[in-house]
């Protein structure tokens, strides 16, 4: 099985391969497939950058990135990469049950493999059953993010990727969504790269932790969590070796800010 | 501090009773103050040609209605598919656009005799007319509305390899509807300025003339009644609108 992502002295910026704003340079990242990472970092270093690499939003201006073992071209075409973005971008005229149908029909010329309508067990493994008809703003931001995950799931991605989607949530529908997704993961065996900047939330999903540091952007810290949670990538928040993991993540992230 | 919410009969009742008082002030106050009747007649008079001369009336609103609608689907229409043109191609639209925008900055008033220089009489230059002053807002609102998706609607659509024609009914076609709706509310109104104004400078029929035909001939009764009748078909139109876009924006 090929890792899920292989990036080799990337490099991204934006302005053209001339002048360029290097947002990340030199980047070096392999990331397992079936794994779970967390991306941690202060503001415009790149993080959400990374992630639209990889699905193929923005071309690297130099090295080298392969997804699933394929270009992101590829993975893209194929419907191999699910997104969620920090708002949750829900079209405001289209219902729950719509939004969540979405990549079903759109882009659909591009695809080999037929995607099922499992929007209606979606909706129920996310808690949305009853709010099937609702428009995006009957909802709350948690009900939200729930459906964008959804949205995301429905063509049964082999990488899910997120872009701080939890970030405007209140403390506690965050950690309720926090252990959903860890749930999700469990279940699907989807790669997950998880964008966030909250040290807690990056320690407590991660399998792994990378810090990224800005101008430019590059890896300052490269974590592994399984040593300080239990089988299966489990733990509580309040456990001591995950709070020294915390302060560990702290000091890394102080220097790259 | 804000003052408290009108409860819903008093927000009904209250616009009665103002619009009441000032027509009992019109009717009594007026010429007790010795303003003549062919300046100003009472809302009464006015009444009493809608009675005696509905027939004239009705035959005088038909052709701007005609007029009025048939340059609002004209010129919004042309609008919308002219702004779908200048999203999909970037050159046109720097090409033309300005253009564009120049053509809008001609008065109407000028531009009617050129139009009707060009269409004759008859109804044609006055749907020309009404065409024309619906186009231009309807345009630039329409481009606007177009281009309003946000960056992560556009890179959603991009991660399921949506096509153009996708992005276009999927996305950007129903983030511009609020959009087109706010200057189609407005069209319905200058649709029915444009008719009248086009009628003003050539014809013998519909309200815009029947306008001036009462002017000069300082029938005052019959003036206010044709502007009276003026404003409710903007009105009317105005409604439908609104009806239409109940229904299609529900969010």
């Amino acid at each position: 099985m090929p890792d899920a992502i292989e990036a080799r002295q990337l490099d991204v910026g934006y302005g053209g391969r001339q002048a360029a704003v290097k947002v990340l340079s030199g980047l070096d990242l392999t990331v397992a497939a079936g794994s779970l990472l967390s991306i941690l970092g202060p503001s415009g270093c790149g993080k959400s950058t990374l992630l639209r690499v990889v699905a193929d939003l923005l071309d690297p201006l130099g090295g080298s990135i392969s997804v699933l073992g394929e270009t992101p071209h590829t993975v893209r075409s194929r419907r191999d990469v699910g997104f969620v973005f920090q708002d949750s971008t829900l079209l405001p005229w289209r219902t729950v049950l719509d939004n969540v149908r979405l990549p079903l029909g759109v882009g659909q010329r591009s695809l080999t493999r037929k995607i099922e309508d499992r929007s209606t067990e979606l909706l129920e493994l996310m808690g949305l059953g009853g709010l099937r008809e609702r428009l995006p703003h009957q909802l709350s931001g948690g009900q939200r993010q729930r459906v964008a995950i959804a949205r995301a799931l429905i063509g049964e991605p082999k990488l899910l990727l997120m872009d701080e989607p939890f970030g405007a949530l209140d403390e506690i529908t965050r950690d309720r969504l926090n252990d959903e997704l860890l749930a999700l993961w469990r279940r699907t065996g989807t790669t997950i790269l998880f964008v966030t900047h909250s040290i807690a939330e990056a320690a407590y999903l991660g399998e792994r932790v990378i810090v990224l540091a800005a101008n430019p952007g590059r890896v300052v810290k490269d974590l592994d969590m399984r040593p300080f949670k239990q089988e299966g990538n489990r733990c509580k928040r309040e456990d001591p070796s995950i709070v020294a993991a915390m302060a560990d993540l702290r000091t890394a992230l102080e220097r790259a800010s | 501090m804000r003052q408290a919410p009108l409860s819903p009969q008093m927000a009904i009742a209250l616009p009665a009773l103002g619009a009441a008082s000032i027509l009992i002030a019109w009717q009594y106050l007026l010429p007790l103050l010795g303003v003549p009747a062919y300046i100003v007649p009472t809302p009464t008079a006015i009444f009493g040609v809608f009675q005696r001369n509905f027939a004239l009336l009705i035959d005088n609103l038909r052709p701007t209605l005609i007029e009025a609608l048939a340059g609002f689907v004209i010129g919004n229409l042309a609008a919308v598919l002219l702004a779908v043109l200048f999203v999909h191609s970037r050159i046109l639209q720097a090409a033309y656009f300005p253009i564009v925008l120049f053509f809008n900055t001609i008065p109407i008033l000028a531009l009617s005799p050129i139009i009707i220089l060009i269409f004759g009489i008859g109804m044609t230059p006055k749907i020309v007319i009404a065409a024309v002053i619906c186009f231009f807002p309807t345009l630039v609102n329409m481009i606007r509305g177009l281009d309003s998706a946000g960056d992560n609607e556009h890179e959603l659509f991009r991660v399921l390899s949506a096509t153009r024609s996708e992005i276009f009914w999927g996305l950007r076609l129903p983030r511009a509807l609020p959009m087109l709706f706010s200057s189609l509310r407005i069209a319905s109104a200058t649709a029915i300025i444009g008719a009248i104004v086009g009628e003003w400078i050539g014809s013998d029929k519909g309200l815009g003339a029947l306008i001036i035909q009462a002017t000069f001939n300082y029938q005052s009764d019959r003036l206010y009644a044709a502007i009276v009748l003026s404003s409710s078909l903007s009105i009317a139109l105005f409604c439908i609108v609104v009806l239409i876009e109940r229904r299609v924006i529900r969010y």
